[in-house]
């Protein structure tokens, strides 16, 4: 595991820079939120997903539904790592004619399994899944990435029911729980607290972990494959625009917003890139 | 602690649903989808609570295994419904049409925009919902769902044409919203009527003007054509169950040959199918058009009859509109 924890970790790094230079070159977006899930959907990415060549729409490949749809640019920095964009789309992303939505649209990105931006329905399309999926006896799992506002989407609630309801074993779902939304924390928009004991009283199997720790994740989701009869909820403590000093902790870098040269450059320096490297983040041409 | 009321679970102790036997849409629906499950090994069916109302209680009792109860939560069951079609399944949804408002957003995004192989079918449409009243006659749905791009929306005129759209429906590939009806419903279709989705049908021949209707109105639009007939006017009645998308040849050929038109809907005269005609006559052959429907306001309750003669959606009503719409004709010439 320890190679892994490194490999992943670079994937993560990886997935932040890209994330960050499509919102530059998209001249708005959503970094925060972005930043937060980048170590879990790195991780998902390298051991749980098969977005890659010419076959990953197998049947029985397991899936992550990105509920938190505003958060896109994580995935498409994973899949453009992937190879499942072109180089040259990389300053397309929210630009008519693209096919880089600025949320995540399966017509055009079929890799996104299903249309999201309104919170709260990645989450019930992700247990419609997991429930089409055991109808027709394919073993699979799906993993859905909320985020922690969205939790105050009533569908929410109504999903957590069902899954449960149904016994969805095969449905794992992680909270980004960076504690910010888009105006101000949750603890002043909307309170979720305890949110732990909200889905353990739904018949959710509950872990916490840190959501930064690769090693954690590792832990949680393996954990998560061996509850039989019950949905699994990870609650992933985060931090909003993790690993970019100016953007931690700050509601404001949740999005809509424009990311200037000057702080894309202090964004990479504060991911540990190369000197020399800058550039191709500035220019678009980071996948070639 | 005993509840008082669940002790005694004896079949000869339950109350009979109202409406759940008898010649509705609803329950022609509910029959026919059973009959052709086995041909349509992907169709799962899925409601919130009410499948002892919107027919699919006969699916229920016979695929056990492919009916999916999602309890009162409209919202999280129409989202599903989209994740389940795209692992190759065809979700069947049978809820109140009403409550196909509460998840109209997620009918857009999870379902319609996503192109989902999703069929919506949504019994207690319109005033027809009669005595539970205007919290639950949806009045608004055409014209909602109509809105949504990629959305097919069909409403049958009587239980022979709901046979066949019902088998349609799971022949075609993409998302759906059918209105079925909670009433019983008299037939006024032949036996031999050919259903096509986007296609709409001549049902009588007539000269003067042509009344086009969807739903329960196609009975009431024949009854006011035999009406008219004994006042030497001689009413073309056209039943476009497809109100999306709309048979734009066929209007405008009944424009042309008739010179003016009367739509007639159980639903509000805003948005719906009389909306929709004048959307493509206005463009293509413009004349004289009057509209029968709920003129913009909520129903309440009472019986289907008594609501279609209040709200002015019976077969006199719509003999005045096209009086109306002939005078104007005749004052355009």
């Amino acid at each position: 595991m320890i190679k892994d924890v490194n490999i992943i970790s670079d994937f993560a790094k990886d997935i932040r820079r890209d994330a960050l230079a499509l919102l530059f070159h998209a001249g708005s977006g959503h970094p925060g939120g972005t930043l937060s899930c980048a170590d879990i959907v790195a991780y998902l990415w390298k051991k749980e997903l098969t977005y890659h060549g010419d076959n990953w729409q197998s049947k029985d490949r397991n899936r992550l539904i990105l509920s938190k749809g505003h958060s896109v640019a994580t995935i498409y920095a994973a899949a453009g790592r992937s190879g499942l964009i072109k180089p040259e789309q990389a300053t397309s992303l929210r630009k008519i004619n693209s096919f880089l939505q600025g949320h995540p649209h399966v017509n055009d990105t079929p890799w996104v399994e299903t249309s999201t931006g309104s919170l709260g329905q990645g989450f019930s399309s992700a247990i419609g899944m997991a429930l089409g999926l055991r109808h027709q006896n394919i073993v699979s799992r799906v993993y859905a990435i909320l985020g922690d506002g969205e939790l105050q989407e009533g569908q929410v609630w109504e999903g957590a029911m069902s899954a449960a309801h149904f016994k969805l074993d095969n449905l794992c779902a992680i909270v980004d729980y960076n504690k910010m939304q888009s105006d101000d924390t949750n603890e002043n928009i909307m309170g979720l607290e305890p949110l732990a004991d909200k889905w353990r009283s739904f018949n959710w199997h509950v872990q916490e972990i840190d959501g930064h720790d690769i090693a954690a994740i590792d832990n949680a989701i393996k954990n998560s494959k061996e509850i039989i009869g019950k949905p699994s909820m990870i609650i992933a403590h985060t931090i909003k625009g993790k690993g970019v000093s100016f953007m931690e902790g700050v509601p404001a870098w949740h999005g809509s917003v424009a990311i200037t040269t000057e702080q894309l450059m202090k964004s990479l320096q504060d991911l540990g890139t190369e000197s020399k490297q800058l550039e191709v983040y500035v220019n678009g041409n980071f996948w070639n | 602690m005993a509840i008082s009321g669940t002790k005694d679970k004896s079949p000869a102790s339950s109350p009979a649903l109202i409406g759940s036997s008898g010649d509705s849409m609803r329950e022609t629906f509910g029959v026919t989808l059973t009959q052709l499950a086995e041909r349509y090994p992907n169709v799962v069916v899925l409601d919130a609570d009410v499948a002892g109302g919107t027919g699919a209680h006969h699916f229920r009792k016979a695929y056990p295994e492919r009916f999916y109860q999602f309890g009162i939560s409209e919202q999280n069951m129409m989202s599903a419904a989209g994740g389940m079609a795209s692992t190759g399944l065809i979700p069947v949804i049978t809820v109140f049409a009403v409550f196909c408002l509460r998840a109209y957003e997620q009918a857009r995004l999870s379902v319609a925009y996503c192109n989902r192989n999703v069929k919506i079918v949504a019994s207690h449409p319109g005033l027809d919902v009669g005595p539970d009243g205007g919290s639950a006659q949806t009045l608004e749905d055409i014209a909602v769902f109509r809105a949504i791009p990629g959305m097919t929306v069909i409403s049958p005129a009587d239980p022979i044409e709901m046979e066949l759209a019902t088998e349609a429906i799971l022949k075609f590939d993409g998302p759906v919203y059918m209105r079925t009806g909670r009433s019983p419903i008299r037939r006024v279709l032949a036996d031999d009527y050919k259903f096509e989705i986007g296609k709409g049908r001549v049902l009588r021949d007539g000269l003067d003007v042509s009344i086009v209707a969807c739903g329960v109105e196609v009975a009431r639009a024949l009854d006011a054509a035999e009406m008219l007939s004994k006042e030497g006017i001689s009413a073309r009645v056209v039943n476009i169950s497809t109100i999306k998308p709309l048979d734009v040849e066929l209007l405008v050929c009944c424009a042309k040959e008739t010179g003016a038109v009367v739509t007639a809907e159980d639903h509000n005269i805003h948005g719906g199918l009389g909306s929709a005609v004048a959307e493509a006559l206005i463009q293509n052959e413009p004349c004289p058009m009057e509209f029968i429907g709920v003129k913009d306001v909520f129903g309440e309750s009472g019986e289907p009859d008594e609501l279609a003669e209040k709200y002015g959606l019976t077969a006199p009503f719509i003999v005045e509109a096209v009086k109306k719409v002939i005078k104007r004709k005749e004052a355009v010439k």
